[in-house]
């Protein structure tokens, strides 16, 4: 399974998280479904709709927390009957970094998962760039920042 | 099964001497169902890895052709881990100091694990 990352400061704590929590799958992305880090993943498209789809789950819930007027949920968990989800906000010195996390009940357990996260989210905060954030992705660039993305992502 | 049935399943693995703290964690999850610990044990990282070491080693004792394990005890240099497997799928985790008397908390978690199938 290969891990990959458009910011490499992300890299270290990511593989340190899937080792020991045995994650099959593993999407680091801004909260607007911009990818940072992946493990696991082997097409674009499934990177593509899983970062959307994750950062729109964020939003939804963030917005259902914010009408209860309470703060954002620190995490979500969904489990299936083979594969479990578990997503969840880390505050880093680049800004909120949301991650995605696919696990394999048969490997690991929510227990595991959350145990983990807590490392992963220290580690991240610790390695994070503590510069402004880089500048947003313009409409412009936008085409030509994501394929850049996906090809750091598949290693292209 | 109200929080007070898992309290005195808890309470009756908690006075033996030597046990510094016992959960009830979930097997599938390895989430704390409840607890009673003495500060300084992390309830939920014990939680989680006594569940995947119980996953793991019910694995090996199947492929074994051994059956369920019915009591683990893991020694450590400063103090012992020993869990029993509820019918319900819950575990019944002790963690003792060293030199705790083995066979009384093996009977109490016993007991315990009858009280929350």
């Amino acid at each position: 399974m290969s891990t990959r990352a458009v910011e490499p400061w992300t890299l270290a704590p990511l593989k340190a998280f899937v080792g020991e929590a045995g994650a099959r799958l593993v999407l680091l992305m801004t909260p607007a479904g911009q990818v940072l880090a992946q493990h696991g993943f082997s097409r674009a498209m499934d990177v593509m709709s899983a970062s959307a789809l994750g950062a729109a789950i964020m939003a939804s819930t963030g917005e259902i927390a914010r009408q209860l007027n309470q703060p954002p949920f620190a995490a979500l968990t969904h489990q299936g009957v083979r594969h479990g989800i578990f997503l969840g906000g880390i505050s880093t010195g680049r800004g909120t970094i949301v991650a995605l996390v696919v696990y394999d009940l048969e490997a690991s357990s929510l227990g595991l998962v959350q145990l983990f996260f807590e490392q992963l989210a220290t580690e991240l905060d610790a390695a994070s760039p503590k510069d402004p954030v880089p500048k947003q992705v313009l409409a412009a660039d936008f085409e030509r920042e994501l394929t850049d993305s996906l090809n750091t992502l598949f290693g292209r | 099964m109200t929080a007070v049935v898992y309290q005195r399943a808890l309470d009756l693995v908690t006075r033996v001497r030597g046990v510094r703290g016992a959960m009830l964690v979930t097997l599938g999850d390895g989430l704390v169902v409840a607890e009673h610990l003495m500060e300084g044990i992390k309830g939920p990282a014990v939680a989680a890895l006594a569940a995947s070491l119980a996953n793991r080693l019910g694995r090996a004792m199947e492929a074994a052709g051994l059956g369920a394990g019915v009591f683990w005890h893991l020694q450590a240099s400063d103090g012992a881990l020993l869990v029993v497997p509820a019918a319900s799928g819950i575990l019944v985790v002790a963690v003792t100091e060293p030199a705790v008397n083995v066979g009384l908390v093996r009977l109490e978690l016993l007991r315990a694990a009858g009280v929350v199938t």
